[in-house]
């Protein structure tokens, strides 16, 4: 079908600055573009996750750029390391202290698993201490890596309920 | 590399109980343990052994006496001499020997390293702590009867331990320690695996 109608996007002028629209789609919107880590920095893991902060993979483009040791201002934890007995409880306590809502990244094999650290000092997986929303391989991962799993909790959250959850809170 | 002068012969003169120590390399000596903080001085202030390299300990294992051994690794910087002075603990349940930290302060670290990995006192030592694990842990984890996995204690944090439901695990192995061993294999093409396949998580280990 062919039409003479040219405006396919958002004109003010017809639709007089208002735009409608699901309270999830908006909140998700503003949630999914500006997902501010908290770099839980324990090991090498944490060198990629420098390497994916700088120019040449530019966490930037994501909205995620904003790496600050500071939880409370926080959204994401990506946990780059391997995870200690003796650090368990500092982690566990920094997530404690972000705010909600608030997602976790398990960055490479042993944040997610303790990786080839059977031993009697670290902790099986971090998610003996804090729930965890995205796994990523590897040892380290690939910066790439790091990036495709921020798009993947992007995708998740874009699926909340978050009005839902707002009402329910 | 040869010792410019006979550590051995020196030693012996001063303290009779020095005897020679099998080395591959370096120059090694025994000595009791009462002359361990005199006989280290007298290395550092009239033999030049100026540098303490390292401080470490061996445990020959349950059921051996003498179970504990010191040792310490002196470097001479002047004349670029290494020597390895060992030392058996006394006591094979609570083993002790003289701190040294009044001779270097770099073994501060080092012997509260040896006392949280072997449980060895360093009698003399200004603040004999754990340094590695935490306050508070049970056990001494490079004694030879302490499993590599762990023993299931509880978190160092009680109130995380509450909150979480976390202990400290004895790790799963399932067949591991996880190698690549050099010839068994094709290295370029291997993944670290476990020595012992016949298990899994899953399945259980058959009875030996």
């Amino acid at each position: 079908m062919v039409t003479t109608n040219t405006e396919i996007a958002y004109n003010s002028k017809i639709e007089g600055e208002v735009i409608v629209s699901r309270m999830d789609s908006i909140i998700n919107w503003i949630r999914t573009n500006s997902m501010w880590p908290m770099p839980m920095g324990l090991a090498c893991c944490a060198i990629e996750l420098m390497g994916t902060a700088s120019s040449r993979f530019d966490i930037a483009r994501f909205g995620a750029e904003v790496m600050r040791f500071s939880p409370r201002q926080s959204d994401c934890m990506i946990v780059a390391g391997t995870v200690t007995y003796k650090m368990a409880s500092a982690v566990r306590r920094i997530y404690d202290q972000m705010a909600e809502p608030k997602w976790v990244i398990a960055m490479g094999a042993c944040a997610s698993s303790g990786g080839m650290y059977r031993s009697y000092a670290t902790l099986q997986g971090v998610d003996h201490i804090v729930p965890v929303d995205v796994y990523i391989s590897g040892c380290p991962p690939r910066p790439e890596a790091l990036l495709d799993a921020l798009m993947k909790l992007q995708a998740k959250v874009r699926h909340e309920r978050s009005a839902t959850n707002l009402r329910r809170a | 590399m040869s010792a410019t002068v006979d550590v051995l012969a020196v030693l012996k003169e001063k303290f009779p109980a020095a005897t020679p120590r099998p080395s591959l390399d370096h120059p090694a000596v025994n000595l009791a343990a009462g002359d361990i903080p005199a006989a280290l001085k007298f290395l550092r202030d009239e033999q030049g052994f100026d540098f303490l390299v390292d401080l470490t300990a061996v445990d020959w294992a349950e059921g051996v006496s003498p179970r504990f051994t010191v040792v310490y690794h002196l470097l001479s910087t002047g004349r670029h001499d290494y020597v390895r002075v060992a030392t058996d603990c006394p006591s094979d349940e609570a083993p002790a020997v003289a701190s040294v930290v009044s001779l270097w302060a770099g073994a501060n670290w080092h012997e509260r390293e040896v006392y949280d990995m072997f449980g060895i006192n360093f009698t003399g030592h200004p603040d004999l702590r754990r340094i590695l694990m935490w306050d508070g842990y049970p056990y001494h984890p490079l004694r030879k009867e302490f499993p590599l996995a762990g023993i299931d204690t509880p978190l160092p944090d009680a109130e995380i331990m509450a909150e979480t439901g976390a202990r400290v695990i004895a790790a799963p192995m399932a067949g591991g320690p996880f190698v690549a061993s050099p010839g068994e294999i094709n290295l370029t093409e291997a993944e670290p695996r476990a020595k012992d396949e016949s298990w899994t998580e899953r399945r259980a280990k058959p009875d030996a």
